[in-house]
């Protein structure tokens, strides 16, 4: 694209987002009116968004192809509300003719099933009715979470108002540790800028360590950018990003990059062979310790999966440590594959077998547990390790139970030890 | 100050506001609920409603009888959520080092000005940008959006 005299260079976040709004370019702080290529609600976001629909006084959505609707927070359906919550989102998705519907036995985890479905794409404007919808920004897109009320503005108009973010630019290099994963490198992140050092901003993930990485671990990273404030992560589509794609979705990729003369608020640079499995203490995901810094803490619950770490990379490593080892007496494992195809590979894989000879439990896939929601829920007094994103007080149960947070190897070797562990140890 | 403190997913399998309204900040203050008043301004520090995108959250503290918010900083979703439900939010790190518990405080919205009746201070607070004041002015983005509709025709 050609560049006005003495105009700076765009960032892949504000390409995205002038693309969207019909423009040759924007600049951060403008407000700006985007068109969405996909919209995102659950089980808990979607109902109230669906009454506020109603309001508009609209009859149809803007596009029930660009609509997804996951019941995921509550199911299977744990009580006669969430029961009803979910009923309203079947009965509105076939009322509007919405094809991207997922029941449970056909479901995942909506952050994990998007892309798995291909229905987000690099280039593309996403948003959620959930914070964590910032997960595909891995891809290449940019996606951001937003409100009931938002969803259901966008679901009517195709469109949403957003601010242009500031950018700021992560870099890593250097080759990872055995046992260090994309969790790793964001909780160390998140650690160096605190919980709201990227408020409103784009948070952008670029380096040799982040072109080596596993789509699973970018699914991570980005999937987290929140947890420091962020607007929206992002990692510029490559090789490795379309090939992924290739196999899932439908319709064309737009593949962006920032120009090299991009305009920053901030550049970090991390060498990451100097980064050991990371552990997030309570009760704020930047409270975080190097696994050698962690001293004994002994756990009464591990929890693998969720939107951040329930995708295949997570759960071979967490077999990986646990094949031919016993689950600790004093410890409930719960492995939680991030949706039904990551369930059927892991059983073709063996990987399930080994979790159930561990001793762990197996769940159909849910977000229950790192909520506190269900099939899972703490006790007064009980600290868990999760691979989940969150370790806010009472986030998985009772306000008196802490949440520890860490990549699923760690989770995996803490299950065994009874206490949290490197998986150096086992 | 995060969206689980302010209303824990234990409750989200419900949207109604008095009910929400019931479970208010319980896992951060359980006599929250007991002692708030109608027309009480909660006052609150850096990236308050950070966390989840719940729009419980806003929801509930509106139902709770809460006029206002005032924080040094919100966290973005929240800060969208609370303008989409209505309920007035202010940005200043001044009031919100100043003012304490018991203060009696005026706030003038559309001026973004604060009076600590109390201390006899004044703060100002960030005024929102004129997009967003025509949201407001409007009646929140639902209206915004049956206007736009009704244009179209």
């Amino acid at each position: 694209m050609r560049k006005g005299w003495g105009a700076l260079g765009m960032t892949i976040t504000e390409k995205i987002l002038a693309a969207h709004a019909e423009r040759d370019r924007v600049e951060p702080g403008e407000l700006i009116t985007v068109k969405v290529d996909m919209v995102l609600g659950n089980d808990i976001t979607a109902p109230v968004a669906i009454d506020q629909f109603r309001k508009t006084g609209a009859r149809k959505v803007f596009d029930p192809n660009k609509i997804a609707l996951v019941p995921d927070h509550f199911v299977p359906n744990k009580d006669i509300k969430s029961a009803l919550q979910c009923a309203k989102l079947r009965e509105f998705a076939r009322e509007q003719g919405i094809p991207h519907y997922f029941e449970v036995g056909r479901m995942g985890i909506e952050h994990c099933l998007l892309p798995e479905q291909g229905l987000v794409r690099p280039g593309d404007v996403i948003i959620g009715a959930d914070s964590h919808t910032c997960t595909y920004g891995a891809l290449g897109a940019f996606a951001t979470g937003v409100g009931s009320t938002d969803m259901a503005a966008a679901m009517t108009l195709g469109e949403i108002w957003l601010k242009v973010p500031e950018s700021m630019k992560f870099v890593y290099y250097g080759k990872p540790r055995r046992w260090v994963y994309g969790k790793d490198l964001i909780l160390y992140t998140i650690r160096q800028i605190g919980v709201d050092g990227a408020a409103y901003k784009a948070m952008e993930f670029c380096g040799e360590s982040i072109e080596n990485l596993s789509m699973d671990s970018r699914f991570t990273m980005a999937n987290m950018a929140v947890e420091a404030g962020a607007k929206n992560g992002i990692i510029a589509a490559d090789e490795v990003t379309l090939e992924y794609v290739r196999e899932r979705a439908k319709g064309k990729c737009r593949v962006f990059e920032s120009d090299p003369d991009a305009n920053y608020s901030a550049v970090y640079e991390y060498d990451v062979s100097k980064i050991e499995p990371q552990v997030a203490f309570p009760h704020l995901p930047d409270n975080v310790r190097p696994i050698s810094e962690v001293g004994e803490v002994r756990i009464d619950q591990a929890v693998i999966g969720s939107c951040t770490n329930g995708r295949m990379e997570d759960l071979r490593a967490a077999a990986e440590v646990l094949r031919g080892r016993r689950v600790h007496p004093d410890v409930r494992l719960l492995v939680f594959p991030g949706t039904q195809q990551i369930y059927l590979q892991a059983i073709r894989e063996g990987l399930v077998e080994i979790f159930v000879e561990a001793g762990a439990a197996i769940s159909t896939p849910t977000c229950g547990p790192c909520l506190g929601g269900h099939m899972g829920v703490l006790a007064e007094g009980e600290k868990a390790i999760a691979t989940t994103n969150r370790n806010f007080v009472g986030r998985m149960g009772h306000p008196k139970s802490e949440v520890y947070l860490s990549n699923a190897a760690v989770a995996a070797a803490s299950a065994v030890k009874g206490r949290i562990a490197s998986p150096e140890e086992i | 100050m995060d969206t689980d403190a302010i209303i824990p997913a234990r409750y989200l399998h419900t949207s109604d506001p008095a009910e929400l309204a019931k479970h208010c900040m319980e896992d951060a203050d359980p006599r929250f609920v007991g002692q708030v008043q109608h027309g009480d301004i909660i006052v609150g520090g850096r990236n308050f409603g950070c966390g989840s995108s719940r729009e419980h959250a806003p929801i509930a503290i509106k139902a709770a009888g809460v006029s206002c918010v005032i924080a040094a900083s919100f966290a973005r979703i929240f800060f969208r959520n609370a303008l989409n439900v209505g309920l007035p939010i202010l940005e200043s790190p001044e009031a919100a080092r100043r003012i304490e518990a018991g203060d009696v405080v005026e706030v003038f919205l559309g001026e973004g000005l604060i009076r600590n009746m109390t201390r006899g201070e004044e703060y100002n607070a960030a005024p929102l940008p004129e997009f967003m004041q025509r949201i407001v002015d409007c009646g929140g983005i639902i209206n915004y959006v049956r206007q736009r509709i009704g244009d179209r025709g």
